[in-house]
């Protein structure tokens, strides 16, 4: 049933690998070098144009923005490795809850923001904090706080895509570099240089531009994927036979998670509510009706880019089971999930060009992240750190500084990226359950007149404190003697549950509580925020 | 309306929380009812796009432009 070979000794070529898969790779940067440029041709000088693009994007690009920023690498490599080890349990668990929850997140909170942002000027997410809580130090608390949570995130896509060009390139360069494949510092490298060069020109005008052709690329490309392994594995019905012969417990999530676990996973999305880059997206919405199409297709999208990846892992694990699919092993011995879609595709791809184009649309959904971070590290540096600092600054040295920055935190990304911090990886899920604890605050400013600065205060001390606290006990304790929790099902877990349940629960307590026990905001500040009584 | 939209939407969040068999031949029960479900909120949100859209917000930002 099986067309292509079915063992292929990952990183052991003999001869010369095929370089056709990085002709393809550096064909598709060379593309997007180029859209950089026409999308900078775009850029009209101002400072508003470089951070929100003027507030000039419609619905269509809103969507693949919003939609590409939000998907990471994870959405194509992470899922299907989650899938391999969690069956489709995992659908359910980030998936369709993102579905809900993010759009929620847009509907909710995302029109009223830009409403604010269009309303006031705003082009960061601290400066309509700082009004709104009528504190120039609450700019300042939650500056490196959320820079702070930018960061590894970051750190993941670069390094991600390194790992990734790594596989794929094996056996290319016998000789030249280890292992024949092209070093993660180089691909590092490159993909730094074609991203700031759009973003340094065009600002988040040509990110957007960027974005929408990186996620057509990747969504395509995903189902292409999905397309070629399924044929060569005889057929859909084929391939999902075999998984139920050999591991049936993945096609249930009964046994591999337990309610409360799923439940409490629902949290994590609602960080793309305090994401900073997303609130600069937001921002870019030329109207509220740009948001539309936004809310209405994102849980399809995110359907159309995770049902394949879902099956793809399931089916690996069948064929793992099977003997019939060699995958990378970690240290401990066990196969390692994150190798579990480059060993799908190098064993199952035949074309090179095809696992070329894949290989791209890995990138892309990387790529389309990466972009929107940096624009977002350098405004907020410009906005919220310089300005309110030097206090009169030039529109166009507002736009030169912007650039500075952008170039100054791409370096400290790559340069902290060679040095490859081991934890980094294990990093992602705390960095989102970070922004989903502060997204309580968000909610209340458009939506509790009640609440107070040192409400908010309140809330970010307890969530750094608590996110802290977890975050040793998760990462810098051996396991067995943790404080707080324990390792199931591959995830560290208190009382059965995310630590993001513990830690947004805190941040509410603390927001609520303060607020409740202090003087609440002026009556200027209020009319000011809710001028429709909504 | 804008009630029973928020509602549904509450219920699709219950749904969401609340065997082995392949639909379509390929597709295992467990996904197919989380991809259906994927739908239903793209549904529910078109929903809450016609009936409960901000349109006081709307017009409050779009009036005339700190």
């Amino acid at each position: 049933m099986i067309a292509a070979p079915t063992l292929v000794a990952l990183g052991q070529a003999a001869a010369p690998a095929s370089r056709t898969p990085l002709v393809v790779i550096c064909l598709y940067l060379c593309l997007l070098f180029a859209l950089g440029w026409f999308s900078s041709r775009l850029f009209r000088g101002s400072s508003k144009d470089f951070f929100v693009a003027s507030q000039s994007i419609g619905p269509f690009m809103l969507l693949m923005s919003v939609f590409g920023t939000t998907m990471t690498a994870f959405a194509l490599v992470g899922s299907t490795g989650k899938a391999f080890s969690l069956g489709i349990g995992t659908y359910g668990l980030m998936a369709s809850s993102s579905g809900l929850i993010h759009t929620a997140c847009f509907f909710l909170v995302g029109i009223r923001m830009w409403s604010f942002g269009k309303k006031y000027g705003y082009v960061t997410q601290i400066q309509f904090f700082r009004d709104r809580f009528e504190s120039k130090a609450l700019g300042y608390l939650m500056f490196p706080i959320l820079v702070g949570l930018i960061i590894p995130y970051l750190l993941v896509g670069l390094m991600g895509a390194g790992k990734y060009i790594f596989g794929v390139t094996v056996g290319m360069f016998p000789g030249t570099f280890a292992a024949g494949a092209i070093p993660e510092w180089l691909s590092g490298l490159v993909i730094c240089a074609v991203v700031l060069f759009y973003v340094f020109f065009g600002g988040v005008r040509s990110a957007a531009w960027a974005n929408t052709f990186q996620t057509i690329v990747f969504m395509i490309m995903g189902l292409v994927g999905f397309y070629v392994i399924a044929d060569a594995l005889g057929g859909p019905a084929a391939a999902s036979e075999k998984a139920l012969a050999h591991t049936p417990e993945k096609l249930s999530r009964e046994g591999l998670m337990t309610p409360a676990h799923f439940m409490s996973y629902m949290l994590v999305p609602l960080s793309v509510g305090m994401f900073p880059h997303l609130f600069q997206h937001w921002l870019t919405a030329k109207s509220a009706k740009s948001f539309r199409l936004t809310v209405i297709a994102h849980p399809i999208c995110i359907m159309i880019v995770w049902v394949p990846c879902i099956l793809i892992g399931i089916w690996a694990a069948g064929l793992h089971a099977a003997g019939e699919l060699r995958v990378p092993t970690l240290p401990n011995g066990n196969a390692n999930a994150n190798a579990v879609l480059s060993a799908m595709v190098k064993t199952f791809m035949e074309s090179p060009i095809l696992i070329g184009l894949f290989s791209a649309g890995v990138l892309a959904a990387i790529m389309s992240s990466l972009d929107s971070q940096f624009v977002c590290i350098g405004s907020m540096f410009t906005n919220d750190f310089i300005v309110p600092l030097k206090g009169q600054v030039s529109d166009k040295q507002k736009v030169w500084l912007g650039r500075g920055f952008i170039v100054l935190i791409v370096l400290i990304t790559y340069v902290i990226s060679i040095f490859k911090p081991q934890n980094v990886f294990n990093l992602g899920v705390w960095c989102f359950s970070g922004f989903a604890a502060l997204f309580p605050i968000a909610f209340a400013s458009v939506y509790w007149k009640r609440v107070t600065t040192a409400g908010v205060f309140a809330s970010v001390i307890v969530t750094a404190v608590t996110w802290a606290l977890f975050i040793y006990d998760a990462l810098g304790r051996e396991v067995g003697e943790q404080w707080f929790g324990v390792e199931e099902h591959g995830e560290y877990l208190i009382a059965g549950v995310m630590p993001v349940t513990f830690i947004c629960l805190a941040s509410v307590m603390g927001l609520v509580g303060v607020s409740l026990a202090t003087r609440s905001p002026s009556r200027e500040t209020i009319e000011k925020f809710f001028p429709t009584n909504g | 309306m804008k009630k029973v939209v928020y509602g549904l939407i509450f219920l699709l969040a219950v749904i969401h929380q609340d065997n082995n068999s392949l639909v379509f031949g390929f597709m295992p029960l467990g996904l197919f009812y989380h991809a259906l479900f994927s739908c239903m909120a793209a549904g529910v949100w078109a929903m809450a796009v016609k009936w409960a859209w901000p349109s006081d917000i709307e017009r409050w930002a779009e009036s005339a432009d700190g």
